[in-house]
């Protein structure tokens, strides 16, 4: 059973690794990735709003929005996946939102640090496909707990990487046209194709 | 000699600041100092004075690779030669039969100048291509952008045909250099400021994308129609007996790369490298010592299903590019981790990954290639984290 859970974490950290294998969460990735303090930062934070987003929007599902999962209250026929996206997304904000508060109470560097990624992380698609795939792969509770921390860890890892990268870049003299985005496009593309060495492993 | 100097004196004019050529200077840079030692010396306060620069450094690793070369032209040559007499062709077809038979040289496998002048065939048009088709960029890339051409390249093309296989269609040879000058270094600014080892980038996009002409059992061998797969293949399949042996592989005589197969070779390089203080030990003893690790972890842990988990740190050693990636690839100065503690983690993880891919990884029968690309690409990271604990210890001392 646990050696299930170890795969699980395993498999969304390296082998479907969010940022380098789905491309999810793009836009923060490339624009908060360029200090490694940073990106250490929204890395935790991501980290953070999955462990806790996921397993709630999985409770959600299971006892509210799926099929006949209204049983409980006497509603057997009512199938309420429509509402998922909806939903989702509302946990998401709402938990966004005690993050940035806990922060700014209580770690203000990071909560300037952050700026306005932080309130972006609510439309960071990472954190909605994160909620989206646990849905399509039926996880229990407990393997989208495992995969909400396996997730964001491999999102985290993912930028804190391109942000190291980046940081040795200040030296390099990369052509003009090409600085700043174009250049890191380039390096994700080749980052991900470093990734590729986990792709194929069964587990 | 001396008239050479002289030549080249004479035309410098043209090369320099109003000349007609002036563009063109760095391919004057190139050859001039190629030759001759730069006679400029830095005027204001100066750094570290030392015979040993760029250049030289980048000969000794050139120098480091002859074993490898020799051992590549020997061993495609054998391979090709055993093939067609397993085969029973009387001759060699094509072009090289007939370069072979106008040279009056044979097919016989146990001759070694029959197999080294087979193999040549094989590895020089790859090395020629490689030097066109990468130069052919440098030079553009140089005279835009008026930076000078470096040996950088000259080991860069090197490296390339040493880890394609020899029957690689010259065309993808092209395309992957291209890739791996153009993306992998140049787009980055050229020697010293890329992320990833060029050579292994273009090597990678070739694998992705043409993964029929770099992978499988039919390409290792150069001979048509003639397929023996990798001991490391054979050794992950429990049905397929092992048609090489140990001493074999050590000394370079098994069907791969053109130039990986022989760990006798990387030895005598990692020897040169070494000596020279070029490469960095630490780095090859790292990357043995998280092989050695994981396999023998492995090893005790075992497997009722999977083979591989069997493969001894020796074989592991022996067997596919892990002793060339190791010594040539893994210590390039550029996209390795530059701390001497933060050199000790990359080798590990490099180690360790290529063990992990070798055996849990059934999509890919070899690692080497991806893990020090993956190294490669957290080398920076590492770094900081030494670097940022050795400040926070230096405040620390001096804070009272």
């Amino acid at each position: 059973m646990l050696e299930h859970y170890l795969s699980l974490f395993l498999k969304s950290v390296f082998i479907e690794n969010l940022a380098l294998s789905f491309f999810l969460g793009m836009c923060t990735y490339l624009a908060v990735s360029k200090k490694v303090e940073t990106a250490v930062g929204l890395g935790i934070a991501v980290v953070v709003v999955q462990a806790i987003t996921i397993p709630v929007n999985n409770l959600l599902y299971t006892h509210v929005l799926k099929d006949g999962a209204l049983a409980w209250a006497g509603l057997p026929d009512v199938d309420l996946t429509f509402l998922g996206l909806v939903v989702y997304i509302g946990v998401i904000a709402a938990m966004v939102q005690i993050l940035e508060m806990t922060l700014d109470k209580f770690v203000p560097a990071l909560y300037n640090a952050l700026g306005i990624f932080l309130p972006l992380i609510t439309v960071n698609c990472a954190i909605l496909g994160g909620s989206l795939l646990m849905v399509e792969r039926n996880y229990n509770f407990a393997e989208s707990v495992v995969y909400g921390v396996g997730s964001g860890a491999g999102w985290a890892l993912a930028i804190i990487g391109l942000a190291g990268i980046r940081e040795k870049m200040k030296y390099s003299n990369v052509p003009a046209g090409l600085r700043g985005l174009g250049i890191t496009f380039i390096t994700v593309g080749l980052m991900a194709m470093a990734f590729m060495l986990f792709s194929g492993i069964q587990l | 000699m001396r008239s050479l100097r002289k030549f080249l004196d004479n035309q410098e004019k043209h090369f320099a600041k109003g000349g007609k050529l002036e563009r063109l200077f760095p391919l004057f840079e190139m050859t001039d100092t190629f030759l001759y030692t730069p006679g400029t010396v830095t005027r204001t306060a100066s750094h570290v004075r030392d015979a040993l620069d760029l250049k030289r450094m980048m000969m000794v690793v050139v120098v480091a690779l002859i074993p490898a070369i020799f051992m590549a032209l020997y061993n495609t040559g054998l391979q090709a030669n055993l093939a067609i007499q397993n085969l029973g062709l009387a001759a060699v077809e094509g072009w090289r039969g007939f370069v072979l038979s106008s040279l009056g040289i044979g097919v016989d496998p146990q001759s070694m100048v029959d197999n080294l002048a087979h193999g040549a065939l094989y590895f020089l048009p790859v090395y020629i291509v490689t030097l066109v088709a990468g130069g052919f960029w440098e030079v553009i890339f140089a005279t835009v952008r008026r930076h000078e051409i470096n040996e950088g390249f000259l080991v860069t093309s090197m490296l390339f045909p040493l880890i394609v296989p020899p029957n690689l269609p010259l065309w993808q040879v092209a395309l992957g250099v291209s890739f791996g000058v153009v993306l992998g270094k140049e787009i980055f600014g050229g020697v010293g400021m890329n992320i990833l080892n060029p050579a292994l980038t273009g090597r990678a996009f070739l694998y992705f994308a043409y993964p029929a002409e770099i992978s499988g059992d039919a390409v290792w061998v150069a001979v048509d129609g003639f397929s023996r797969a990798t001991p490391l293949a054979e050794m992950a399949d429990s049905t397929v007996q092992l048609t090489s042996s140990m001493a074999d592989a050590f000394w370079g005589c098994i069907p791969g790369s053109m130039g990986e197969t022989s760990a006798f070779a990387c030895l005598i390089g990692a020897f040169v490298l070494i000596v020279s203080r070029v490469g960095s030990w630490r780095i090859m003893l790292s990357v043995v010592l998280g092989m050695v690790g994981l396999a023998s972890l492995l090893n005790l842990i075992g497997s009722a299903t999977n083979p591989m988990f069997q493969v001894t740190p020796l074989q592991h050693f022996v067997i596919g590019g892990f002793a060339f990636g190791t010594v040539f690839m893994a210590t390039d100065p550029v996209s390795a981790a530059m701390t001497s503690q933060g050199k000790w983690l990359y080798g590990i993880l490099i180690g360790a990954l290529t063990v992990m891919i070798r055996v849990l990884n059934p999509a890919y029968p070899e690692g080497i290639m991806l893990a020090i690309l993956f190294g490669n690409v957290f080398s920076p990271i590492i770094d900081k984290i030494f670097v940022n604990r050795n400040i926070k210890r230096r405040q620390a001392r001096y804070a009272g």
